[in-house]
């Protein structure tokens, strides 16, 4: 056989065949953005007919079927991929192991996902249009009175689901058994913790999903009646169902977020994560209590007061674990010796505002007030404060941070700063004015709006396209430092880093870790 | 570090302070724009305690807020590594770490007590002195009072802005997509039981002054109640995502003196005789058109155009179905189109009014077919 230190094939078979860790992040990172930019152009479709009362460029119809594509392509498409993109190319790196324990599997668990999107995208282009019943997808719209492409959606996320399972297996397996000797669990960094109890999340509730749509299915094509009244069916069933799904989904989505800023707070304050015991035991209460708590996404559906009220319970004690997380990054930064590149001003930002989505989080976990704030856009407010200042800017922060590893190269640091700030500003004026809209009664999804919310509405379409256009600019700085930024050498870019991936060579070898690192 | 912690609780506490009566201010000067920036406590005793609750989490939140970004800010500012600080180590504390897991536990316990007994008065829905069932349809509602007092009461609300406010050829009126052809009226200070239903998909209907909120599911009956204790004119939208036009089925609801509500009440139940009268009873084409005239002004016109010349919807001047067999005719009027805009009327339109406004239709706009649909051959149709 020789010398194993080969480097990458050469071509197209490179990307298709490759079975390297880091090859598969790379095209799950570039992947995910693709789709980040596709969901982004809906909403600017979406905040271009909101920007003034009436219909001015879309028809209803229409509309409903941009705010389902934005949903769903924005979960499945960009958050997720993106943040399983980054455990391939860190976990390896951060336990000293090679590559990842099931490395076949990982190159289908990324090949399978672009065709579903193509799937799912095609039918745009389809007779009577793509899914138009919002990404919660609640029969009996989304199953008797579906447009055709409902099946189209059905197998696609069956797919999206086929490749998260595998992409979780793969990370459990990998974490488990490929760990350097002395990386004990209780050494691990915590993004590797946050993303181990992920992918145990996806596990149990990727099959509930696949089952919710193969009932679907089964409806619409074969005669069934789970959700249907008039066949002995409950349409709540199918609510029950998703949200048991839909729960631990946005924790699956957060949870990745929340160790990333673990990493990168310490850095830049150059002193250890404060309590990482803690963060570790509140990260699993999380997902313990993702669990119990779904149905306070349907307090209005009209369930027994018994069973409002234990979700109620449950639901405000997600908020201790919560608060932990939080008190604990501060403390982190107390007393430290503080700079504020550019992925410590995002994960500034993502601690404010995913702060602040906390608070209403809580608001809303308030049964009687939820009566009022149900359906608004207070929720809409709400959940864009969790996803995308919460997930969306922490893996900003995340390829900020990690970019000169991967490709040798430093990025343009005012450039950054500048991507931060026009971000920061754009996602409060898009999504601050859309509490005020929401407690004044505008409900969500809804394409022509009263005139008593036509300010805040102009200004919430404003800052989206504000937060829109400054994603150019963070494409542009990244595609700009992989062909021509600085090369660096340094094994640390930065001072305070920590961690195994820092002690290898920038940029990071194909292979890495070939015989495992010693781990005091 | 003893006196630095007594420093940063006083930094807080002023920055917590200062914060505070500067929105304070804010939200004194705001007066009258309040209910376009905040949730309205309505009318009800309800709606004051779900606003009172509201308020209550939203304060514990700012205070909790600016405690806990003030320590932020006040790190961000003093311990940055350019001011030339050297770094701490420390990196753990169980009593600290204890502290604040317990503390807010105990919050939040101060805020499920009146949160429980608010959700309590919520599903309280025994004693009410009225009963409307309300259907939600793709897209409008359908009331029906029932009870004693309320029987053969049962019309349907639709959205009365029009297309031309929509699509912007005409200026919009102060209540765009809030106002309706029939609202549904209730009398003050009585409280009303709503059961509310589905037809086709999962609706939801909401009025925030009225403090209710309950998803109208098909095959299902959900009930909730209000108690109104100010007449006046309330408006809301549906609420859950139904179809193309969920954003266009608002709800209205007058709430009026119990006098008026009689007169009301007493007006729609003669009109609901009157029809069943008139439903026996055969009509000359004139007075057909006359009848038909008003309703296809009420019900078409929005879609088809004032002369019939089509819009949204086809043309009916000229048209083959408007000119052709009157049996397909009547089956498009009462059945709609399934997958257009053509809506089904013969569950919303009373067997008088199908049959004049068939009639008008074929005999109007240049039509001229010289025949006539008399309310008989509607309920014969109907019936198959």
């Amino acid at each position: 056989m020789g010398d194993h230190h080969h480097g990458p094939a050469k071509g197209l078979t490179r990307w298709l065949f490759t079975t390297n860790h880091k090859d598969i992040g790379t095209m799950y990172l570039w992947f995910s953005f693709a789709m980040f930019i596709l969901g982004g152009s809906f909403a600017m479709i979406i905040r271009a007919e909101l920007f003034q009362p009436g219909m001015q460029l879309v028809e209803p119809a229409f509309f409903n079927q941009m705010t389902t594509l934005h949903g769903l392509v924005m979960v499945f498409g960009a958050i997720m991929p993106s943040f399983v993109g980054l455990a391939n190319w860190m976990i390896p790196m951060m336990i000293g192991a090679p590559d990842m324990a099931l490395p076949r599997m990982n190159n289908w668990s990324f090949w399978i996902l672009p065709p579903a999107f193509l799937l799912l995208a095609s039918t745009l282009f389809v007779e009577g249009g793509a899914p138009a019943f919002g990404w919660t997808f609640y029969a009996p719209l989304s199953t008797t009175y579906a447009p055709p492409s409902v099946t189209f959606f059905i197998f696609s996320v069956h797919v999206l689901g086929l490749s998260s399972i595998m992409g979780s297996i793969n990370i459990i397996a990998t974490v488990m058994n490929m760990r350097a000797p002395g990386m004990t669990y209780m050494k691990m960094p915590l993004f590797v913790w946050t993303w181990l109890i992920t992918a145990f999340l996806l596990v149990a509730v990727m099959p509930v999903l696949a089952g919710a749509v193969t009932m679907m299915l089964m409806d619409i094509h074969f005669g069934t009646s789970f959700f249907s009244a008039a066949g002995g069916g409950d349409p709540v069933l199918f609510q029950h169902i998703f949200w048991f799904f839909g729960h631990p989904e946005v924790y699956i989505i957060i949870l990745p977020a929340f160790g990333v800023v673990s990493q990168i707070i310490p850095t830049f304050s150059r002193k250890p994560l404060f309590g990482y015991d803690s963060m570790v035991y509140a990260t699993a209460s999380i997902a313990f209590l993702s669990f119990i708590v779904w149905a306070h996404h349907m307090y209005t559906v009209g369930m027994p007061v018994a069973g409002e009220l234990f979700f109620m319970y449950a639901t405000m004690l997600i908020a201790v674990p919560t608060g932990v997380k939080v008190f604990n990054w501060i403390s982190t930064m107390w007393r430290g010796a503080l700079t504020f590149e550019t992925p410590m001003l995002f994960c500034m930002g993502f601690l404010v505002l995913f702060t602040i989505g906390g608070f209403t989080g809580l608001m809303l976990s308030i049964a009687p007030a939820d009566f009022q704030y149900h359906d608004s856009y207070f929720v809409v407010a709400h959940f864009h404060y969790v996803m995308v200042a919460g997930a969306v800017f922490s893996m900003t922060a995340a390829v900020y941070y990690w970019l000169p590893k991967w490709c040798g190269r430093m990025y343009n640091e005012s450039m950054g700063k500048t991507h931060f700030w026009i971000s920061f500003i754009g996602f409060n004026l898009a999504f601050f004015p859309q509490h005020f809209v929401g407690l004044a009664g505008m409900p969500r999804r809804i394409p022509d709006y009263a005139l008593q919310f036509a300010d805040f509405n102009m200004m919430s379409s404003i800052g989206a396209f504000i937060y829109g256009a400054s994603q150019i600019m963070f494409l542009y700085n990244v595609i700009a430092t992989i062909v021509s930024g600085k090369p660096t050498s340094d094994e640390k870019t930065w001072e305070g880093a920590e961690g195994l991936e820092w002690t290898i060579a920038t940029p990071a070898p194909y292979h890495t870790f070939e015989t495992p690192p010693a781990v005091r | 570090m003893y006196f630095e912690a007594k420093r940063l609780l006083k930094l807080a506490l002023g920055f917590v302070l200062t914060v505070m009566s500067v929105a304070s201010a804010g939200v004194l000067a705001a007066g009258d724009k309040m209910n376009e920036l905040n949730m309205s406590p309505g009318v009800t005793a309800l709606g004051q305690d779900i606003f009172d609750l509201h308020m209550l989490i939203l304060w514990i939140c700012v205070i909790i807020g600016l405690l806990v970004f003030g320590v932020m800010f006040y790190s961000i500012y003093y311990h940055r590594k350019s001011r030339g600080v050297t770094p701490a180590t420390f990196h753990e504390s169980t009593k600290v770490e204890i502290a604040w897991t317990v503390i807010p536990f105990f919050i939040l316990i101060g805020m499920a007590v009146p949160a429980t007994s608010t959700l309590l008065e919520i599903y309280d829905t025994d004693d009410a002195e009225l009963d409307i069932l309300i259907t939600g349809y793709q897209w409008k509602w359908k009331y029906e009072y029932l009870g004693d007092t309320g029987e053969n009461v049962s019309f349907f609300s639709n959205l009365r802005t029009p297309q031309s406010e929509i699509y912007n050829s005409a200026d919009k009126g102060q209540n765009y997509l809030l106002e309706v052809d029939e609202p549904v009226v209730i009398p003050v200070n009585t409280k009303v039981r709503f059961l509310i239903t589905a037809n086709d998909v999962i609706h939801s209907w909401w009025v925030p002054e009225l403090a209710v909120k309950r998803d109208a599911i098909p095959g299902f009956i959900n009930e909730t109640w209000t108690l109104a204790t100010e007449e006046g004119i309330y408006r809301g939208q549906c609420a859950e995502l139904c179809g193309k036009d969920h954003g266009f089925m608002p709800i209205v609801v007058n709430v009026v003196s119990q006098e008026e509500y009689n007169e009301w009440l007493g007006a729609k139940q003669s009109e609901a005789a009157e029809i069943k009268e008139l439903m026996a009873q055969n009509f000359t084409l004139d007075q057909l058109m006359e009848r038909g005239k008003g309703v296809y002004e009420r019900s078409c016109l929005a879609c088809h155009g004032a002369g019939g010349e089509g819009g949204l919807g086809t043309a009916i001047a000229g048209s083959a179905v408007a000119t052709g067999e009157l049996g397909g005719h009547l089956e498009i009027g009462i059945n709609g189109v399934p997958g257009s805009a053509m809506q089904a009327f013969g569950g919303q339109m009373n067997d008088v009014d199908m049959a004049a406004v068939i009639t008008y239709q074929r005999n109007a706009f240049g039509n001229n077919m010289g025949d006539m649909v008399q309310p008989i051959d509607v309920f014969n149709h109907k019936k198959g």
